[in-house]
C-alpha cells in the first residue's frame, strides 16, 4: 500500500466528523451527546467536530425511537452521508425502541431502518460511553478497510 | 529571474506555502482551544481532515461543483505562485478574485437554500473586501511608484511607516478573507450555525478537501501581503505576521458574528476613511 493511502486511512481515524440526529428521544440522550462537545469533555482534541450537514459527516449518531414519521428522514440522512461511514445508535430507545417499543407508531430500534455499527446502551448513556462508542466505531472503520 | 530562482519560487509557492498555512490553521485551532480552556486538536489536524476528505466518496449534486472547486484551487495556487514570482499585485488580486467568484458559482448551481444563502453572503463579502484590497494596493503604488512586488523589496524603510492606516485596512480585509468572526457570515469553521456551512454546504468529500487546500493558498497569499509591510528584515516579517495572526485569533474568539449590513457599513466606513486619510497624508507630506 502506498504512503498516501496509508495516511488517508490514518486520517479517517483521527478526524471523525459527527452528525447527530434525534429520532424523537426524550432529550436525555441528546443532552448527554451534546455534553460531549463542551469544553469539559473536549472531543475536538480527538479531531471530532459536530457538523450540521450530512454531506460532510463520517459518523452518524442517532438517538431516540424510530417511528413511522421520521424513518424516512433517517434513511434520507443516511443516504446523504458519503462512504465510508459509521452509524452509532445511542440509548435504550435507539437500540430497541426502549419503553416505547410496543407503541403503535414505533418501528423500533435504529437498525430496523439503517445498518448500525455500534450500540451504546444506557438510559441515558454517560458521555464517556458515547466517546467510547465513537472510538469503537472508528476501530471498526479501520478493520473494514483492511479487508 | 534565472531558472533556479523560478524553480525555487514554484516550490515555495506550490508546496511550502500551503503546507505552512495548514500548520498555521492547526496552531490557530490549538490557540483557540486554549483561549476556551480546552486542550485542542493536534497541530496536524487540518492535514488529517483534508486527507480524510480526499478518501471519501464523490457524491455530487451537480457536476459544476467539481469544476468550480478545481478552478478555485487553480486560481488560488496561481495567485500565490505569482506572488512568489514578485509579480504585479493587481494581477495577483484579479486572479485570486476569479477563484473566489467560482466558489460562489459552484454554490449557486445547486438548489439547496443553505448553499444559496451562503453564496449570496460570500458575494457580499467579496464586494466588501475587494475595494479595500485594491485601495491598499493603490497605497503601495503611491509609495513605490510600481505595482510590482519586487519594487517593495527595493525600499529602505518598511512600508508600515508610510502606510500605517492602510495596514489597519488590510487587517479588516484579512479578517473577512480568513472567515474569522465577526465576519464569518458565509461559512465558518464552526459548522453548527444558522446556515449549516453556507457556501461550503454542497461540496462533498474530495471537493471540500480541494477547497480547504485552496483556502490554505489564500491564507498564504494574504499573509504574504501582510509581510510586505515590513519587507526590510526577516525578523520584522516574522514578528509582524505573528502579531497580526494572533490579533486575528483574539478578535475571532472575542466577537460574535455580525450581519452583512454591519460588515459592509463598518468595513467601508473605516476602510474608506482610513484609506483617504493615509493617501492624502502620503500626497502632501
Amino acid at each position: 500500500m502506498n504512503p498516501i493511502s496509508e495516511f488517508i486511512k490514518k486520517s479517517r481515524i483521527k478526524s471523525p466528523w459527527v452528525l447527530h440526529f434525534d429520532c424523537g428521544s426524550c432529550n436525555g440522550c441528546d443532552i448527554e451527546t451534546l455534553a460531549v462537545l463542551t469544553p469539559v469533555y473536549d472531543v475536538e482534541r480527538f479531531g471530532i467536530i459536530n457538523v450540521g450537514n450530512p454531506k460532510h459527516a463520517d459518523v452518524f449518531l442517532v438517538t431516540g425511537t424510530v417511528n413511522h414519521r421520521n424513518k424516512k428522514v433517517l434513511k434520507n440522512l443516511y443516504d446523504q452521508i458519503p462512504d465510508p461511514k459509521a452509524v452509532i445508535a445511542i440509548g435504550a430507545c435507539g437500540l430497541s425502541g426502549g419503553v416505547f417499543r410496543e407503541a403503535p407508531n414505533v418501528v423500533g430500534g435504529v437498525d430496523k431502518v439503517i445498518p448500525v455499527d455500534v450500540y451504546v446502551p444506557g438510559c441515558p448513556p454517560k458521555p464517556e460511553a458515547i466517546i467510547d462508542g465513537v472510538v469503537k466505531a472508528l476501530e471498526l472503520f479501520a478493520a473494514k478497510q483492511e479487508q | 529571474m534565472n531558472s533556479v530562482n523560478v524553480f525555487l519560487a514554484l516550490i515555495v509557492g506550490l508546496v511550502l506555502a500551503p503546507a505552512a498555512s495548514g500548520l498555521i490553521a492547526g496552531v490557530d485551532r490549538r490557540i483557540t482551544a486554549r483561549l476556551q480552556s480546552r486542550l485542542g486538536p493536534p497541530i496536524l489536524q487540518p492535514f488529517y481532515d483534508v486527507f480524510k476528505l480526499f478518501g471519501k466518496e464523490r457524491l455530487l449534486s451537480n457536476y459544476w461543483l467539481a469544476f468550480c472547486s478545481f478552478v478555485y484551487l487553480v486560481a488560488a495556487a496561481t495567485a500565490t505562485v505569482l506572488f512568489f514570482f514578485q509579480s504585479d499585485l493587481l494581477l495577483i488580486f484579479f486572479v485570486q478574485a476569479v477563484g473566489s467568484v467560482f466558489l460562489v458559482v459552484g454554490a449557486l448551481t445547486v438548489p439547496s437554500p443553505y448553499s444559496q444563502v451562503g453564496a449570496h453572503r460570500e458575494l457580499l463579502q467579496i464586494l466588501t473586501y475587494e475595494p479595500l484590497l485594491v485601495l491598499v494596493i493603490v497605497g503601495i503604488y503611491m509609495v513605490t511608484g510600481s505595482f510590482k512586488v519586487s519594487a517593495i523589496y527595493e525600499l529602505n524603510t518598511p512600508l508600515l511607516f508610510h502606510l500605517p492606516l492602510m495596514f489597519l485596512v488590510l487587517g479588516y480585509a484579512l479578517t473577512i478573507k480568513l472567515r474569522k468572526s465577526p465576519f464569518d457570515i458565509s461559512a465558518s469553521h464552526h459548522a453548527h450555525q444558522e446556515i449549516v456551512r453556507g457556501v461550503y454546504t454542497e461540496y462533498v468529500g474530495p471537493y471540500l478537501g480541494i477547497i480547504e487546500v485552496a483556502h490554505w493558498f489564500e491564507i498564504a497569499l494574504v499573509l504574504g501581503l501582510v509581510s510586505l509591510f515590513w519587507s526590510t528584515s526577516v525578523i520584522g516579517i516574522i514578528l509582524l505576521l505573528m502579531i497580526t495572526y494572533f490579533v486575528e485569533i483574539l478578535v475571532d474568539n472575542s466577537t460574535s458574528r455580525m450581519t452583512w449590513k454591519w460588515m459592509l457599513g463598518s468595513a467601508w466606513a473605516v476602510g474608506l476613511s482610513f484609506s483617504v486619510i493615509n493617501l492624502v497624508w502620503l500626497h502632501y507630506r
